[in-house]
């Protein structure tokens, strides 16, 4: 099923309890604690569905989740690049050919034909 | 034999330097496509730089010296007879007579025969042992004879004979320099000169005699040289002699037909270097007397002879009638130019002189009395040369006090004067006669924007290479005049270079890289997450000073951990399916049986797919993440540590199977491989490093194509840097010969350091070595002659590097906080990944990746409209 664009939630502020939740399919399913993602970094995320996402933290705390299959190779590894900011904007470099995807829209910032889903995340204290 | 080709023929004798720049002339001109080119060349290989001659005892090989690029001949139809010289001209019937007894016609003769080496009639002078310094031959003999010689002299203290003298010592020889002469190098500098160059060629261990002739070469009962005898009545016990007394013009060919020679030698011809004998007939580069009454022992005045000719033949009108005599040349590592008038024979020329004897400088200035240079000689430091030469006989005022120009650094004004204050004529690359105005127009007309682009389009810098600094000031600064920023930074979030960073890191202490965006990077950058370029750079910065700076040296702990890309993040190498390749070290390519028996047992079991590599060792790929820690675990309880083949860090030292069993062995470069292997092992470094012993100059384990290659020889170990494979590949230079262990392993501590310290990001050792100012020669000051005082220090941070050393795997697995990471799913560590699957090939597996890739997947990522999508299906 599709619905609306959607922008990836942000949240701040982590109690050392705090969980990180996706919304899907109208229900925030629980995916780990906070304190297992790196700032910087994201971890793999199977969702009920047997679909991957990959799930983010930067140095901030704010959390961001995108699909985790690299639209150019097909493997499901973007939960393995690394993050960057240009300007305002957060991104993942892939860490097989360094494309670079947005991580609130999806867009791809070196081939705007492409673009990849983004999940809606949250930090529940 | 006749030819019955209808284009006019032009006929070549002599392939040397200027013969191969009139046949590139010819082809650039666009003259050869109308022309039968023939070329009758003594030598066996077609023309190569005679000026670089000397680098063939610094590693170039015969190869590397060749001027054309491979198929040069071919692709403009030039018929090149190698090893066929000419022995007569008819000038009557036009033809030339080879030594294999063909005969050539020719419409225009173009006579390029170079010079030969003038040996004093001393007796003995053709005794076993007895030598000249002009051809690649000449080199291989010399280097032959001298594997059972001791002591060498050289008749000679001229250019090439210090370039002689150089040679020899380089070989291992007590060195004596004759010369007649009271100074060495007569004809580029006066006394005082010479007395510099006397003082820091001594030092250098190189015995020098001036004032003296040799009477006679001594020889002993088998016909071999075994002595010297001088004028001055004294001797000295010599086991070969190198002559060098300078060089005649081969006109030997030209006389015997009737053409007009000097009274000194050379073939007599006009301004357009046609012979005046003979219209037919045209003589250029060493074996020409030009119009204005000289022969010319330099390069660039022959290429401009072969222009000239080429112009003509392509109906132009191009001449010559005179260069420029300036030269710059590196004896023995002395820095040693003279230019324009030197000697001040100008009427009312003045000298402008500094001293100093006890380091070896002297600089001389000669101007007018209104201030304008007209020459000057510099020894000991030449950096001026290129920026004062083009200035002399301009009549242009000095853009500042000529004293000021020769005082060093510190102790009053400007060292050079940079490019700016150049006139667009002036000529800043002398091999190539190549203008300032035209590197400019290069820059701004032709868009090259770096200095390999501007050699290509000017053939600046394509000669002796002294002028490539310049070209390099002259280019950065036309960028920046056009509004170019040349923005040297790393990133959009640093304006720093990985250089820059490193002191920044070393110097204030910072171990994180959120610490320096906030206090160090681009103001726009300062509150963003960074980038995939600087996290890594800092990562590996921050790695390789860890413990300096006391922050952990495992590179997964703390903000460590989130630098590192993902090769480095999973201490394993990403294919193209999300499964992993492990490497286990094996140092030096040794191994035993039964570890072997464990690597396959492991590939086996977990159904890996399994290849030896071009480092000696042997990949194992197609393992899923959350197999890494189980796979490791055998690994390392068998006794393999990790070969970070995914790290910008050392990877192999490739070994040969040495002395221990090879017949021609000379060390055992197994020993060795291993010993280095395993102190560099973990160094994290600007990009991946590689190594190799060989256990004799058979090169077996190709040592050179590395980035410190180690070469064993009789007397210990020849250290070769900045080789490279890959694509744009690289020999590695020599850089210090006959070290014993110890002094092999210091001087590699301290050059691996010091590029650790000042390389760019992913900056190869081959790269970093050609990018640098001063390039090898610097790097040799500073690691070898510890130029700027540093090598205490970068001994000590190997030291520590190699005290600190862990196995990174061993390590991780040994910290559950470490290992967590290695799960395909956070919410499900236990799944493994799906889409990680694989198909039989060839007996063994390789990746499913139609697994990857439906149809459908790859229309919707690459259609325009594609609206970012919730994936959920339930
Ligand atoms: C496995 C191996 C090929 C093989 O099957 O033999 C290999 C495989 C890779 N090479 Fe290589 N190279 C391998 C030997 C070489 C060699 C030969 C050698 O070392 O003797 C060279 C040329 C020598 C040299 O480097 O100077 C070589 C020149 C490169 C280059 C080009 C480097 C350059 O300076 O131009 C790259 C790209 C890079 O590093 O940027 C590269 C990069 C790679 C990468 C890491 C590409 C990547 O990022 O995925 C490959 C990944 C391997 C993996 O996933 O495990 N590989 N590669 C070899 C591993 C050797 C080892 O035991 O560690
Ligand atoms: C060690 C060394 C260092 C030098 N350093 C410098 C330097 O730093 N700067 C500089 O400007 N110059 C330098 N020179 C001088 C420079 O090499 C010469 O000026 C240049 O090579 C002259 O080119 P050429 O073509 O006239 O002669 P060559 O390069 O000598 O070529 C002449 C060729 O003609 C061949 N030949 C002769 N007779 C015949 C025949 N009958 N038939 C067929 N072929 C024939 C010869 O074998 C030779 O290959 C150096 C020379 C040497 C040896
Ligand atoms: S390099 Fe020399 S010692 Fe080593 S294997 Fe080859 S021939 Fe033998
Ligand atoms: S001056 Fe020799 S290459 Fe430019």
């Amino acid at each position: 099923m599709m619905t609306a664009p959607t922008v990836a939630a942000t949240a701040t502020a982590a109690a050392p309890t705090a969980r990180v939740e996706l919304l899907i399919d109208g229900a925030w399913v629980p995916v780990c604690d906070l304190s297992h993602l790196t700032p910087g970094r994201g971890v793999a995320v199977l969702l009920p569905d047997g679909s991957q996402a990959a799930v983010f933290r930067d140095r901030h705390d704010r959390v961001y989740a995108i699909a985790n299959r690299d639209p150019f190779t097909g493997a499901q590894v973007l939960s393995r690049g690394l993050l960057g900011t240009v300007g305002d904007r957060p991104y993942v470099a892939s860490p097989l050919l360094k494309q670079r995807f947005d991580l609130t829209g999806g867009e791809c910032l070196d081939d705007e034909r492409v673009r990849i889903p983004v999940h809606t995340a949250r930090v529940r204290p | 034999m006749t030819d019955s080709t209808e284009k006019p023929t032009v006929l070549l004798v002599g392939y040397g330097m200027v013969g191969h720049r009139f046949l590139e002339a010819l082809a650039e001109n666009g003259a050869a496509a109308r022309l039968r080119v023939v070329v009758l060349a003594e030598e066996p290989r077609a023309a190569y730089d005679r000026v670089q001659l000397t680098s063939y005892f610094s590693g170039r090989t015969p190869e590397d010296l060749l001027m054309g690029e491979a198929g040069f001949a071919e692709r403009h139809g030039y018929e090149v007879h190698l090893g066929d010289p000419a022995v007569a001209v008819d000038r009557a019937a036009r033809t030339v007579t080879a030594r294999s007894g063909r005969e050539f016609r020719y419409d225009t003769l173009v006579l390029a025969t170079g010079s030969y080496p003038f040996v004093p009639p001393v007796e003995g002078r053709d005794a076993q042992g007895c030598f000249v310094y002009r051809t690649i031959e000449d080199l291989l003999a010399i280097e032959e004879y001298a594997k059972g010689a001791r002591v060498g002299a050289v008749v000679g203290g001229g250019l090439l004979g210090l370039e002689a003298a150089g040679a020899l010592k380089g070989l291992g020889l007590e060195t004596h320099v004759v010369e007649f002469a009271p100074r060495l190098m007569p004809v580029q500098v006066d006394d005082g000169g010479g007395e510099a160059l006397r003082r820091t060629i001594e030092e250098m261990g190189v015995v020098v005699h001036t004032g003296v002739g040799t009477k006679a070469v001594a020889v002993d009962a088998s016909g071999a040289a075994a002595g010297m005898s001088f004028t001055d009545g004294s001797e000295l016990a010599v086991d070969m002699v190198v002559f060098s007394a300078g060089v005649r013009p081969r006109d030997q060919l030209a006389r015997d037909c009737g053409l007009e020679v000097g009274e000194r030698g050379g073939i007599r011809v006009d301004e357009n270097c046609r012979t005046v004998t003979d219209e037919r007939v045209f003589a250029i580069g060493e074996c020409a007397l030009a119009s204005d009454g000289r022969v010319y022992g330099l390069v660039a005045p022959g290429y401009e002879m072969a222009q000239a000719v080429a112009d003509r033949l392509a109906g132009g009108e191009r001449t010559f009638t005179g260069a420029d005599l300036s030269t710059k040349l590196k004896l023995l590592g002395v820095d040693v130019a003279s230019f324009g008038d030197a000697f001040a024979a100008t009427e009312g020329a003045l000298e402008v002189v500094y001293s100093d004897s006890r380091s070896g400088v002297y600089k001389k200035l000669v101007v007018t009395a209104e201030g304008a240079l007209l020459g000057g000689i510099l020894v000991g430091d030449a950096d001026a040369y290129m920026s004062l030469r083009p200035l002399a006989g301009t009549g242009n005022p000095l853009p500042a006090p000529p004293e000021a120009l020769v005082l060093p650094a510190g102790l009053g004004g400007p060292v050079s004067l940079g490019s700016s204050a150049l006139p667009d004529d002036a000529v800043v690359c002398n091999c190539h006669n190549v203008t300032k105005g035209t590197v400019r127009a290069a820059v701004t007309e032709h868009s090259c924007t770096t200095v390999p682009e501007v050699k290509k389009c000017t053939k600046a810098g394509t000669g002796c290479g002294s002028c490539v600094k310049l070209l390099g000031t002259i280019v950065n600064e036309e960028l920046e005049a056009s509004g170019v920023a040349v923005d040297k930074g790393l990133c959009p979030c640093f304006a720093h270079t990985r250089a820059e960073l490193y002191e920044i890191v070393r110097v204030a202490g910072v171990a994180s890289h959120a610490q320096l965006l906030e206090g160090y990077g681009r103001e726009e950058a300062r509150n963003g997450e960074g980038c995939e370029v600087c996290k890594p750079t800092v990562g590996s910065i921050i790695a390789s000073l860890a413990p300096e700076l006391d922050a952990s040296v495992h590179i997964l702990d703390g903000e460590q951990a989130a630098l590192q890309d993902t090769n480095d993040h999973f201490l394993a190498n990403l294919q193209k399916n999300g499964s992993y390749s492990v490497v286990p070290r094996i140092p030096g390519g040794e191994i035993t049986p039964e570890k072997l028996i464990v690597i396959g047992e492991v590939a086996r079991d977990f159904g890996l797919y399994t290849k030896i590599t071009g480092g000696q060792r042997i990949d194992l790929f197609g393992a899923r993440v959350d197999q890494l820690p189980q796979i490791w675990a055998r690994l390392v309880d068998a006794g393999f540590e990790s070969g970070h083949a995914y790290g910008k860090s050392l990877r192999t030292v490739k070994s040969c199977v040495g002395s221990t069993w090879c017949r021609y062995g000379v060390q055992d470069s197994v020993r060795m491989a291993i010993q280095l292997e395993l102190r560099y092992r973990g160094l994290r470094s600007p990009h991946k490093l590689k190594s190799a012993v060989s256990g004799c100059a058979r090169e077996c384990a190709e040592a050179r194509g590395k980035d410190f290659g180690v070469i064993a020889t009789a007397g210990g170990w020849n250290l070769y840097v900045g080789g490279n494979g890959g694509a744009d590949p690289r020999h590695a230079d020599l850089l210090a010969q006959d070290l014993d262990d110890e002094g092999l392993i210091r001087l590699i501590d301290r050059f691996l350091m010091f590029y650790i310290r000042t390389a760019d990001r992913l900056e190869r050792t081959s790269a970093w070595l050609e990018r640098i100012e001063g390039g090898l020669d610097h790097v040799r000051k500073v690691v070898v002659e510890d130029s700027l005082g540093i090598c205490d220090e970068l001994e000590a941070l190997m030291a520590n590097h190699v005290d600190r050393y862990e196995d990174e795997w061993a390590a991780t697995l040994a910290d559950p906080e470490r290992l967590r990471r290695f799960v395909s799913f956070v919410n499900a560590p236990e799944v493994p990944d799906p889409t990680v699957k694989f198909v039989p090939e060839r007996e063994q597996v390789k990746p499913d990746l139609e697994l990857l890739f439906s149809e459908q997947d790859l229309l919707r990522s690459l259609d325009p409209d594609n609206t970012p999508l919730l994936e959920v299906r339930s």
